[in-house]
């Protein structure tokens, strides 16, 4: 927290010297997701350096960790407590660190039940584009003095203003999990996780996985207390003829999803891309345009992952479908002969009600990195 | 309540007339007669919200009934570069909604249509004045409900709620309105119609709902919200345990929480505070007790009795001295009654009082209490401690009377050393309430040069020419140099490099 630590001051200075001669960094931490957003091949800013669990009172529900931290450490270090990432961040690999996990802003499984990274940042302190040192938020649950400054962190790719440290909110791991399994088309599920997810079950994660043609398999977890596992357990199965998963597959099961070490996102052929539909619970079944192959659904149908053609045309056709019902599609991941050029996400200006928000979004980005430090586009 | 006139004498009187006059003219083509009002019989109402202690009379108030008229109005006070100050129900309590002298109140109040309700997505569509609890009456028959509950819930409309990020009894278990709204329509102050976050579970770019949320009344004015309802707890069933000592309740509360339990409910209030009442609504307080615990569990008959019994035993293990378990909702709301009365009962004891609503960590709960104890003698006047305890949120509520200058003089100062102490144990100057006119000065002893500089920069972003409530929240550098020069703690003037005037 000492504000001449010497990390702190190369970061600053790398930061400067940039603004000075008008280059541009790219955040960079374990490295596991350079893949994802919008490639470039700019000078690199490494967070690693700057690790370590700063505080962590269990019983205040936070920890606070500098943005080098791996999150593994932070994950063992709240397991020690029964505490977890309730919305379980992916790691993508062995060095994934707690900045560059909050700057991807990407949830797992139980983000549907629980909420996505930003609704579980607390505060946050940044160096800008001018190397200012400044802290937002802080460490307690309510906190509105001020503009929520620290919440613009996760999801903006680097491109606002380097994390030094965060506060996360933490939870305790539910008192009891159960994993149900069972064949039911693509419709059918969409149509009961919303009916449960309206009803007080202990609903915590599903997970769809079939065909174009809508056969498939639905896995759902369940936790919460004890009981009221124990009472959902026959009400749900019965519904949808589903049987228990053991717990030791459970959770390599919710692992590997959440990892994305299933099938669907691995392999993905060179000309191919792993598409993400980020959509309403008010959408049903899509037709993808191209040869059907696995479709993957989260979230209760809201997180969909498709794989299909790496070109302009299938992803402007995606992104039409995903727009014209209310959400928005990004390139996930693209096969090595995909051109990495391409852009990644959907655009502000690509949505009726966000134009406007493009010159907004500029301006807010300049005003803490007017040398545009970190413009990096990466994400637009 | 607190009825002082805090008003400094007004600019110029004729040139306000004339600008009164202009805009009056430029808006009468947009709105309806009844819709616009200038008179001070009529827009004298409009002269503050729920904080009267600081009050201001507007050039105009204008309560449009459709969107369309809002863009047309921001338009027209945009050309015109006369500032605007959103309101929705006037029910805040920081001066969040306090006029300014040479701009305009814009009234939302009268946008209070449910657009849709839609029980398969779990979702309603709301315009911005309608009141909180009428969207949990209007899905009640579905099973859904609206999760955050701020206490003036009957009254403060949800445009508001997005304004302050409101909270309420529920929000440690259910959260904040920041995680029960998934997007909000708004129209920036050069008309233009945006919408923020999506029915969808992200949106592209930057996340702006995260910023506007809370932003009071600065960044956009809402026009819509797109509110996330959650299933009707099958049962609910409260704990009230009573402590011998304020330490001990203030480490069950930990306690709790480090046993991996998160309540529906976790409040807490001081024996004055029962004690004041218990006279007024008979709940059955354990009057001895120093502090009593409220703790609640929702969910499945199941996940209740399992619930109830853990939270039990580690409440016996903390030392509470005496444990009922509400039996049947009436019991339940018995219990509560009394924590939900707090305010009125404070109004019993003593002509006005001062809701403060600084955030605390919650192991420093017994420690910031006991420091209020002692500016109790130091400042000459009453307290009542009612709070949040599961998220570290307290509403000490300081009592005085109102006619006497020098009382409310004192309960200002009073409440600014709580709100110092909270920043000093690392909590914040505002939970819930939102800094408006009230805690602006505070905002300097929370927050540096640069955040401050980087806030005026977050505005300008959303709202260059700084015409949107403008006066609110975000203190200038030369406000926070002028009040540095006014308290000076601990010889360390803040913001140094400024100069004093």
């Amino acid at each position: 927290m000492n504000a001449t630590d010497p990390i702190i001051e190369a970061f600053r200075e790398q930061i400067l010297h940039a603004a000075k001669n008008k280059t541009l960094l790219s955040i960079e931490g374990g490295g596991t997701k350079s893949w994802y957003g919008n490639s470039n091949t700019l000078a690199k800013l490494n967070t690693r350096p700057y690790s370590g669990i700063l505080e962590y009172q269990p019983e205040e529900l936070v920890i606070t960790a500098c943005a080098g931290t791996p999150l593994k450490e932070i994950e063992a270090t709240l397991k020690e407590k029964n505490q977890v990432l309730a919305f379980e961040p992916p790691h993508f690999g062995e060095h994934a660190t707690f900045g560059g996990a909050i700057a991807a802003g990407l949830a797992g499984p139980g983000r549907i039940s629980v909420g996505n990274f930003r609704d579980f940042v607390l505060g946050a302190r940044i160096l800008d584009g001018k190397g200012r040192d400044l802290s937002f938020g802080g460490q307690v649950m309510k906190n509105v003095a001020g503009y929520d400054v620290s919440r613009l962190m996760p999801g903006s790719m680097g491109t606002l203003a380097l994390l030094l440290e965060a506060s996360v909110k933490v939870l305790p791991k539910p008192a009891a999990t159960a994993t149900l399994r069972c064949q039911i088309s693509q419709e059918k599920a969409l149509r009961i996780l919303n009916e449960w997810a309206g009803q007080p079950l202990p609903l915590s994660a599903s997970c769809w996985i079939g065909n174009a043609s809508g056969d498939g398999q639905l896995t759902i977890r369940l936790a919460g207390a004890a009981a009221a596992i124990k009472a959902a357990i026959p009400f749900m199965s019965s519904l949808v003829n589903a049987s228990g998963v053991e717990p030791q597959s459970a959770e390599v099961f919710w692992n590997d999803l959440r990892e994305h070490q299933l099938s669907l996102f691995e392999n993905i052929a060179a000309d191919q891309t792993l598409y993400r539909l980020a959509l309403p619970a008010a959408c049903g079944p899509l037709t993808i345009p191209g040869p059907s192959s696995e479709i993957v659904l989260e979230w209760h149908g809201q997180q969909r992952w498709i794989k299909a053609a790496g070109d302009e045309a299938t992803f402007a056709l995606i992104k039409q479908l995903a727009t014209s019902h209310g959400g928005h599609a990004t390139r996930f991941k693209q096969g090595i002969k995909v051109n990495p050029a391409f852009q990644r996400f959907t655009l502000l200006s690509e949505q009726v009600h966000s134009k406007a928000l493009e010159a907004v979004q500029e301006r807010l980005r300049s005003a803490f990195d007017p040398a545009g430090v970190f413009a990096t586009k990466r994400l637009p | 309540m607190i009825l002082m006139n805090m008003v400094t004498p007004p600019p110029e009187l004729a040139a306000i007339s004339a600008l009164q006059s202009k805009l009056v003219a430029a808006l009468r083509p947009i709105l309806p007669e009844h819709a616009l009002l200038w008179e001070p019989e009529d827009t004298i109402p409009y002269e503050c919200d729920g904080l009267a202690a600081y009050k201001r009379m507007p050039l105009a108030v204008a309560l449009p009934e459709t969107e369309e008229q809002v863009a047309q109005i921001l338009k027209v006070c945009f050309e015109m570069q006369i500032p605007v100050v959103p309101r929705g129900s006037g029910t805040g309590l920081s001066g969040g909604a306090m006029p300014i002298s040479q701009g305009l109140v814009l009234s939302l109040a009268k946008l209070k249509k449910i657009l849709s309700i839609d029980p398969f997505t779990r979702t309603a569509v709301v315009q911005p004045g309608v009141r909180n609890l009428a969207i949990s009456e209007a899905v009640s028959h579905l099973g859904l409900y609206y999760a955050p509950d701020p206490s003036s819930q009957i009254a403060c409309s949800i445009g508001g709620n997005v304004n302050e990020n409101s909270g309420g009894v529920h929000c440690l278990k259910y959260g904040l309105t920041l995680h029960n709204v998934l997007r909000v329509r708004g129209i920036l102050m050069n008309g233009e119609i945006v919408e923020f976050g999506s029915l969808a579970p992200d949106a592209p770019g930057l996340d702006l709902l995260a910023i506007v949320m809370g932003s009071e009344g600065m960044l956009a004015v809402v026009t819509e919200v797109a509110v996330k309802l959650v299933a009707k707890p099958r049962l609910a069933r409260v704990i009230m345990a009573s402590f011998d000592d304020i330490e001990k309740g203030g480490n069950a509360v930990a306690a709790i929480i480090a046993a991996g339990i998160i309540p529906a409910g976790l409040e807490m209030m001081d024996q004055a505070t029962t004690r004041a009442v218990e006279e007024f609504v008979n709940a059955g307080y354990d009057l001895d007790a120093v502090a009593i615990l409220l703790c609640e569990s929702d969910g499945t008959p199941e996940e209740v009795a399992e619930e109830i019994e853990r939270m039990t035993k580690v409440l016996e293990q903390s030392g509470a001295s005496g444990i009922q378990i509400s039996k049947d909702e009436a019991e339940r709301l018995k219990f509560w009654s009394g924590r939900k009365n707090a305010f009125p009962a404070a109004g019993r004891l003593a002509a006005d009082y001062y809701c403060m609503d600084g955030t605390i960590p919650r192991r420093h709960i017994a420690t910031l209490l006991k420091r209020i104890q002692v500016m109790e003698k130091k400042y000459g006047l009453g307290c009542l401690n009612v709070f949040h305890a599961g998220d570290g949120n307290m509403h000490p509520l300081i009592m005085f009377n109102g006619a006497d200058q020098d009382e409310w003089h004192r309960a200002e100062e009073f409440g600014t050393e709580i709100l110092e102490a909270c920043v000093e144990l690392g909590g914040t100057i505002t939970g819930e309430h939102g800094v408006g006119i009230e805690k602006i000065n505070s905002m300097c002893v929370q927050f540096g040069e640069g955040e401050l500089e980087s806030f005026w920069g977050v505005k300008s972003a959303f709202d260059p020419e700084k015409l949107l409530n403008p006066d609110k929240a975000i203190p200038t550098l030369s406000r926070c140099a002028e009040y540095g020069r006014m308290r000076i703690s601990g010889g360390q003037l803040p913001h140094p490099e400024l100069e004093r005037f």
